[in-house]
């Protein structure tokens, strides 16, 4: 990869969390990944697999029980762990931005729409509040809310789900940030508005040049968005390749069974792959692959710690049975 | 907003205890503009300070001239009248201050916890455990008598309940995406504490402060009538039941002789102190959405 090209590089993320009992949770654990200018990644598992806490650890807000104890956070060459926290304000909502999960509940609900735009947009730029809500006028219209001017004064219940989240994406956007975080950004929306937030992002994404970091686990949002997915499982990176590489070609056990664990239309499925077990408990993670305990292909070697494998152009694995992953497609998970 | 201000004031004006309560509170407001009229005092003296009207230290039943008589000396209907201006001072500025300062200490520790939180809410529970009363007799009679010892008095032992109020509600609001998006959008904790979170908690500590208006003039008016509140002679509801304090239980066979000392005086202040209960209970219901129909 060129290294002008990397917009947000993130190496070796550690972030623990602790309990009252002082105990340590590692909810993310050495995980890493790079983003480009204009590409859009997705951040893919179950939930608790750490995909949220990374988001967070991103902008630096992962709240006040978890610690990040490790890595770097590179953002165009500087590591935004090493800022001060008056520095890292600038950062946020100019260079990185974040679109909620919960539209009606990420908006406040004292404050109209514009107020609220208002605040992000003169937050980062040197406005007067008149330049700023026309600024702001202008980015209701650019994220498709008609009567953009009569928005401007409404409150946040007076908006429908999917208005909600496009103010949101307007705020998020007020200052043209490098790097767009969205966190399961279409959850909580019907499904013929979930399609339209992802066009909205995506040609926004184009029309600005942002780098897109979606956080998801709808594999058909990630199918239509992402160019490469990163999958994670309990606190690790496990898979991250491609879209075409993870969707036709998954070498990890646990992308396996989540891409055979949803009903398809093309092909004739008779039974659905369930992946056995649970998600492990964090304070008890196995030792070694974290997957192991409900892994079809698990032996002695996986209570070592598998390495990052490169085992095509730029698709890495995290597993030391990846090359016997076709033996899946035969006998499935069942043991 | 127009809208919710009209369905808020269509509730109010619906509920007869919320008119009632804003009656006798518009009912008190006029009293104490008025009072120079109502009740004009001797020119060049401190209209605060009740003139002397007679000589004899015995009380005078109500007549023409001293409509609700005559107690230590002083004409009630004065007193009355101008105890209201004293009365809402006292509510007004000890509730300002204290629900200030109660918002200041509370945000402080809902809105940073872990350690800030530890130490305010403990310091707070050692002010609660003092009880009031007593507290606020002792530091007055430290700092020596006048309204404005006795309004310190009271504020210095009256911040517990609306710190811990907003404390509690804080830490509910604080929870809410739109503090998380706000910071994600760089906002800094001072704005997102006045700007975020405030706004969204401070109508029950608004409520609560329009009630416990009332009660801390009942208890300036105790911290006189023990003798330990405002100075001799000071236009103050308390002070009139102080003089009366010698001839409560009457005389000459007559228990209720001198019944126009106490009543008066003490028909205003509960009526007083109504009038806030009733229009912070009308506030409570126009603004809990609980209630929304």
């Amino acid at each position: 990869m060129e290294e002008n090209n990397l917009l947000l590089q993130v190496q070796d993320l550690k972030v623990y969390f602790y309990n009252e009992e002082g105990q340590e949770l590692k909810a993310v654990d050495g995980v890493g990944f790079y983003l480009r200018k204009g590409e859009t990644i997705a951040l893919v598992g179950e939930s608790g697999c750490g995909k949220s806490v990374t988001s967070l650890a991103i902008l630096r807000l992962v709240d006040s029980d978890g610690k990040i104890q490790g890595g770097k956070i590179l953002l165009e060459g500087r590591d935004l762990l090493s800022l001060s926290e008056r520095e890292m304000r600038e950062v946020r909502g100019r260079d990185i931005s974040m679109i909620f999960q919960e539209p009606s509940s990420a908006l406040n609900p004292v404050y109209t729409i514009g107020d609220q735009i208002i605040e992000a947009i003169i937050l980062h730029q040197k406005l007067s509040y008149r330049q700023a809500r026309k600024t702001a006028e202008e980015l209701l219209r650019l994220v498709g809310i008609p009567e953009a001017r009569k928005r401007l004064d409404e409150y946040p219940h007076e908006l429908s789900g999917g208005m909600k989240q496009r103010a949101m994406i307007a705020m998020a956007l007020s200052c043209h940030p490098k790097v767009l975080i969205a966190d399961e950004p279409t959850t909580s929306l019907d499904v013929t508005i979930q399609a339209q937030i992802l066009e909205l992002i995506e040609e926004l994404q184009r029309q600005l040049n942002m780098g897109v970091i979606l956080i998801t686990h709808d594999l058909g949002v990630v199918a239509g968005m992402a160019e490469r997915v990163v999958v994670m499982y309990a606190g690790k990176v496990v898979e991250e390749g491609s879209r075409w590489d993870i969707f036709h070609h998954p070498h990890h056990p646990y992308t396996w069974g989540l891409l055979h664990s949803i009903p398809r239309l093309d092909v004739k499925q008779e039974k659905l792959a369930i992946i056995p077990g649970v998600v492990p408990d964090p304070l008890n993670f196995p030792s070694g692959c974290r997957f192991r305990n409900r892994c079809p292909l698990e032996d002695e070697v996986c209570l070592t710690e598998p390495s990052r494998e490169e085992i095509e152009n730029q698709h890495y694995v995290y597993c030391h049975h990846h090359s016997q992953i076709e033996v899946l497609e035969t006998r499935g998970f069942s043991q | 907003m127009n809208r919710e201000t009209r369905r808020i004031f269509r509730r109010l004006s619906s509920d007869a205890s919320a008119i009632l309560g804003f009656a006798l509170l518009i009912f008190f407001v006029i009293v104490a503009i008025l009072a120079p009229f109502i009740a004009s005092p001797p020119p060049g003296r401190d209209p605060y300070i009740m003139p002397i009207v007679t000589w004899s230290s015995n009380p005078l039943p109500p007549s023409p001239e001293h409509p609700f008589g005559v107690a230590g000396k002083r004409d009630i209907f004065y007193g009355v009248v101008w105890g209201t201006r004293t009365a809402f001072r006292v509510g007004i500025i000890v509730t300002l201050i204290s629900t200030a300062l109660g918002l200041l200490i509370g945000s402080v520790a809902g809105y940073f916890g872990k350690l800030w939180d530890e130490i305010l809410m403990r310091i707070t529970d050692i002010f609660m455990a003092i009880p009031f009363l007593v507290a606020a007799m002792v530091l007055t009679t430290i700092l020596g008598t006048g309204l404005d010892k006795v309004m310190m008095a009271m504020t210095v032992f009256s911040w517990m309940g609306p710190a811990r109020l907003i404390r509690g509600n804080i830490l509910q609001v604080k929870e809410e995406q739109f503090v998380l998006a706000a910071k994600a959008l760089g906002v800094s904790d001072f704005s997102i504490i006045i700007r975020h979170v405030l706004p969204n908690t401070i109508f029950p500590v608004l409520i609560q402060a329009s009630m416990r208006m009332g009660s801390l003039v009942i208890t300036a008016a105790a911290l006189s009538f023990l003798g330990v509140g405002a100075p001799q002679g000071y236009a103050d509801w308390g002070a009139l039941l102080n003089y009366a304090r010698n001839w409560m239980l009457g005389g000459q066979g007559e228990a209720l002789k001198y019944w126009y000392m106490t009543v008066f005086p003490g028909v205003a202040m509960v009526l007083f102190v109504l009038a806030w209960n009733l229009v912070g209970d009308a506030l409570r219901d126009a603004f809990d959405p609980r209630l929304r129909l």
